[in-house]
């Protein structure tokens, strides 16, 4: 059940050496390049945020830097793709999904074009910049957009995984790419699968389910449960769309509730496909962490701690819907 | 109507700047019958745009039912999503769709939507209906083409009062930044927007010198004489390194009398009797007798 999982060498996964996802990203992305000549980059002049600066060596022909235009970078990827490319657009998630949402939706989505949606730095990872620069609105917005596979890595394994899986199959994809530091979760032979849950840590009281940035989080605080005698199931949830309807139904049925925490608002995305899958499949009590307002001035990591995100503050959810104190 | 189809490439210039009039005059009667049967649609936008359609797909374009699906097919965005009527009668006109299919436009779950998708109608290469998300689309398509060192070619039309959204401008700035001689742009320069013209909307002159400076190479025709569409976009790119721009000066409505440069006829749907006054102006432009059309 865990073998996905890989141990914590320091006995805490909290205490494990942490990694910024763009290296995972350019480095996959660079393998995927010279293998398949289809594969190139497009950017908003987002080649130092994306650290595609020896991508851009390697290949200068193909790394198509349309300036900063997001509306035109998403529209000139739809249109590679129709001339047989493969293109990821690699750009800070805030304005990728916010300015180019109408071409997100018409240009790549609905007409169905092979465009790979690379939002880097999402979520709070801008910290101190503000809410113009962080995306929390991405998952809820794109969740809510038919044909387009929504992806949030936990760390620079599932970063790799999930790029190698979107270049091999035929869609539009968007996949979430962190700069805030992770430590390693998964084995080096996880295999990505779109929509499949993956069950890190087994436990029949109740169920974390989380993703991105905050899912080693989940599993620190899984930790702290056990101490007390609490078993909790972790699931790793990487696709918010299409969420694994039969993992969240599962727990919903073999533990007493469930808690999702993510880098994200707390209305429409992880929490809120849960949300809509216990409803209409098994209601439990559920909490939804997350981030709930413009946030103030501070760093990612405090911010996700200021939202209960931190892994007591998980636990503490955790403990709410037990009615454990 | 029959399939039409497009004339051998030998054929001498007069015969086949006849043959394109002629057709155009058969898409307009067959788009006036899809709009009045449909009950919606922008017959103004269509009758602007039907001409340049005809020349493309009659004479320019190098892309047919046979290779509809060819990776090395010359692509045509048509930006103005809205004229969709005009694309599908064109489409069909040339073989790409039956003809009968027409009668389905609107028609609940019909393939045939308002606005057209590359998905379901074989020839339309971008689900557009948005403004402004043609031209980037179509600078991607060219820069794909340049990266295969291919010869494939990519035409968008626009309308006037969409170059109103930014996008345009973004994409026009990368397209001369990449050198896309194989980009041809035609804007639909018939002056009128939804409820008013572009001038006293917001306005776009002096075009030329907008594009000029962009980066285009700009050229300017009547876009309703098959003779000078037929010469400059057989004749694009007019300079090596830059992108062509091509403003087709046109009118809404064109050439109903009732309907030309009337801003109200950008969406409205002709009564039976504008219906059979439109029918009839347009047999009056039969080359002859015998072309006409059938009671």
């Amino acid at each position: 059940m865990t073998l996905t999982a890989k141990a914590p060498q320091t006995g805490s996964i909290a205490d494990e050496p942490r990694h910024d996802c763009r290296n995972a990203y350019v480095e996959t992305l660079a393998d995927l390049a010279r293998a398949d000549h289809r594969i190139v980059g497009v950017v908003n002049d987002s080649v130092g945020s994306s650290k595609l600066d020896a991508f851009k060596k390697a290949f200068p022909d193909r790394l198509i830097n349309v300036g900063i235009a997001e509306q035109d970078m998403v529209g000139v990827a739809a249109g590679l793709a129709s001339g047989g490319r493969i293109p990821f657009v690699s750009a800070a998630s805030c304005f990728l999904t916010a300015r180019a949402l109408e071409q997100i939706k018409a240009d790549v989505a609905y007409s169905d074009h092979n465009v790979k949606l690379c939002g880097m730095s999402p979520g709070v990872a801008y910290g101190e910049l503000g809410p113009t620069h962080h995306s929390i609105e991405d998952l809820a917005w794109l969740r809510a957009i038919d044909n387009l596979t929504v992806v949030v890595p936990a760390d620079p394994v599932e970063t790799a995984a999930a790029m190698r899986w979107a270049a091999a199959t035929e869609g539009p994809v968007f996949i979430r790419v962190s700069r805030m530091g992770v430590p390693v979760v998964y084995r080096e032979d996880y295999e990505f699968v779109p929509g499949r849950a993956v069950t890190l840590r087994d436990g029949q009281d109740v169920t974390l389910i989380s993703n991105g940035t905050v899912l080693w989080r989940a599993l620190a605080a899984a930790e702290q449960l056990a101490q007390e005698g609490i078993e909790a199931r972790v699931l790793s949830m990487p696709t918010v769309k299409p969420v694994d309807v039969q993992a969240v139904v599962a727990a919903a049925r073999e533990t007493e509730g469930i808690v999702t925490a993510e880098e994200a608002t707390r209305a429409g995305g992880l929490g809120g496909a849960v949300a809509e899958t216990v409803v209409e499949h098994h209601p439990t009590r559920m909490r939804i962490l997350g981030i709930p307002e413009f946030a103030p001035t501070g760093a990612a990591g405090f911010l996700l701690d200021r939202y209960g995100m931190s892994p007591d503050g998980i636990a503490d959810a955790a403990r709410k819907v037990l009615r454990r104190r | 109507m029959p399939v039409l189809g497009r004339l051998d490439s030998s054929a001498r210039r007069e015969d086949q700047v006849a043959h394109l009039a002629e057709v155009a005059r058969q898409i307009r009667i067959q788009d006036l019958k899809l709009v009045h049967h449909g009950g919606a649609g922008h017959i103004g936008g269509d009758f602007s745009a039907i001409d340049i359609l005809t020349v493309l797909y009659g004479a320019v374009l190098d892309v047919s039912p046979a290779t509809v699906e060819d990776p090395e097919r010359d692509r045509f965005i048509l930006s103005k999503g809205h004229v969709a009527g005009a694309l599908y009668t064109t489409l069909a006109t040339f073989g790409f769709l039956p003809v009968e299919e027409l009668a389905t436009f609107l028609q609940p779950l019909s393939r045939l939507n308002g606005h057209p998708n590359r998905v379901k109608v074989p020839g339309v290469e971008a689900n557009t209906g948005p403004l402004g998300h043609g031209l980037p689309i179509a600078v991607g398509h060219a820069l794909s083409a340049k990266l295969d060192v291919s010869r494939r070619r990519t035409f968008v039309l626009t309308g006037d009062g969409e170059l109103q959204e930014g996008s345009n401008w973004e994409a026009m700035m990368a397209a001369s930044q990449h050198e896309l001689d194989s980009l041809t742009v035609i804007v639909d320069r018939n002056r009128l927007q939804q409820g008013a013209t572009t001038r006293e909307t917001n306005d776009l002159d002096p075009l030329d010198a907008k594009a000029a400076a962009f980066g285009f190479s700009v050229v300017e025709v009547n876009g309703h004489d098959h003779g000078e569409l037929l010469d400059v976009l057989s004749a694009v790119p007019f300079r090596p390194g830059k992108p062509t721009f091509v403003i087709a000066h046109t009118h809404k409505g064109h050439p109903i009398s009732f309907m030309s440069n009337n801003v109200k006829w950008h969406h409205k749907v002709p009564d039976a009797e504008q219906y059979q006054q439109a029918l009839d102006e347009l047999d009056a432009l039969a080359p002859d007798r015998d072309a006409r059309r059938p009671a």
